[in-house]
């Protein structure tokens, strides 16, 4: 079944690529459907189904991945074009990334502990609302599996950005500046990623929490 | 072009900063800094990369497919402790987002300019707008 033309980076590259303009295609229908979540969802199905081994998926998906580089320092544009409308606000900004990332830590531990969870998984999930690479660091000096982290900080950013938006409007905060800095602590790039294809400001707002959120997780980490 | 070099540029900075001091954020994030940065000091001109930094904010979700795709390698892991895995990042992830959007809404100087509705700034957002509607346009 698993031919040389599976493993050729050129077949990952093209499934993911064909998968994300069909999801686009999907949500102008369903607007409710998250893109990212119809993507990876129906990949996933496809590999299983397939029985295509992930290892011959990653060959081209590592490449798409790579842009994820590049695509978190243009995060500037928005940030440098909202920056000026934001100054004013920087205490309260630095305070609800302060207070949200405080209750990241907590929360997760407590609520993990609560439904009994092993000290790997309360532990890997302490960091899990900052962006990848700061979640497994961060997580291998909590004590806990870095790899796990990694998944669970995935999965945190995806739940943000589909329902994140929606249950913020419900529960009060509708304005840009709240709603992109409680995304962006909460749900880092995947959930930046979502508001920036709907507003800018919001956007802005998200990217920086995200940065900020980094930095005050990494500091609380250390203190725990 | 030019714009995408610059942003690579700007990566590959942050690798090298990272490398030397050590500083505990991922390279892509110092990278965005020192690139915001240098747009705030006119070190680098918007209109250059503003094409390039689009069309990649534009499509984030296509470079984070692979990255959750990657969660197939951990079924059977997260199949162990599905309860606390699934609760836990629930309920830790709903109370962040509450928490953090609350006291920045109580804190915030005035509604109308977090709404982005505020008339001194009239001028600069008349220069915004456009970006706005393209990136959602673009669906």
């Amino acid at each position: 079944m698993l031919s040389g033309w599976v493993s050729n980076p050129v077949f990952g590259m093209a499934l993911t690529v064909i998968a994300y303009v069909a999801s686009l295609r999907v949500q102008r229908r369903y607007p409710w459907l998250h893109p990212l979540f119809v993507t990876s969802g129906g990949l996933i199905l496809m590999l299983v189904a397939l029985r295509i081994p992930y290892e011959a998926y990653a060959a081209g998906g590592k490449v798409l991945e790579f842009f994820l580089g590049p695509a978190t320092v243009a995060l500037g544009v928005p940030l440098y074009r909202q920056f000026r409308r934001m100054r004013r606000n920087l205490a309260a900004i630095l305070a609800g990334v302060t207070a949200g990332s405080a209750t990241g830590l907590v929360t997760a531990g407590l609520s993990a502990s609560l439904f009994g969870a092993s000290q790997e998984l309360v532990r890997s999930m302490m960091p899990k609302s900052v962006t990848t690479p700061i979640a497994l660091e961060l997580a291998r000096e909590l004590g806990g599996v870095p790899e796990l982290a990694a998944v669970l900080t995935v999965l945190t950013g995806l739940f943000g950005s589909m329902f994140g938006p929606a249950l913020l409007r419900r529960c009060g905060v509708r304005s840009d500046l709240p709603l992109g800095i409680a995304i962006g602590t909460a749900a880092h790039g995947i959930g930046t990623a979502r508001l920036l294809r709907e507003s800018e400001p919001q956007g802005a707002a998200s990217s920086l929490a995200m940065a900020l959120a980094g930095i005050v997780t990494s500091v609380l980490a250390v203190l725990v | 072009m030019t714009g995408f070099a610059i942003l690579m540029a700007f990566l590959f900075a942050g690798h090298v900063i990272r490398e030397w001091t050590g500083v505990p954020l991922p390279a892509n994030v110092i990278g965005m800094i020192l690139f915001t940065a240098a747009l705030g000091l006119r070190l680098v001109k918007l209109e250059t990369v503003e094409k390039a930094a689009d069309f990649l904010l534009r499509h984030m979700m296509l470079f984070f497919a692979p990255v959750v795709v990657g969660v197939v390698a951990f079924f059977p892991l997260i199949g162990r402790e599905a309860a606390a895995f699934f609760g836990g990042l629930v309920i830790s992830a709903v109370a962040v987002l509450l928490v953090t959007g609350w006291t920045t809404r109580a804190l915030a100087k005035d509604s109308a300019a977090a709404s982005g509705a505020y008339p001194a700034k009239a001028a600069e957002e008349a220069k915004s707008a456009p970006d706005d509607s393209r990136s959602g346009a673009a669906v």
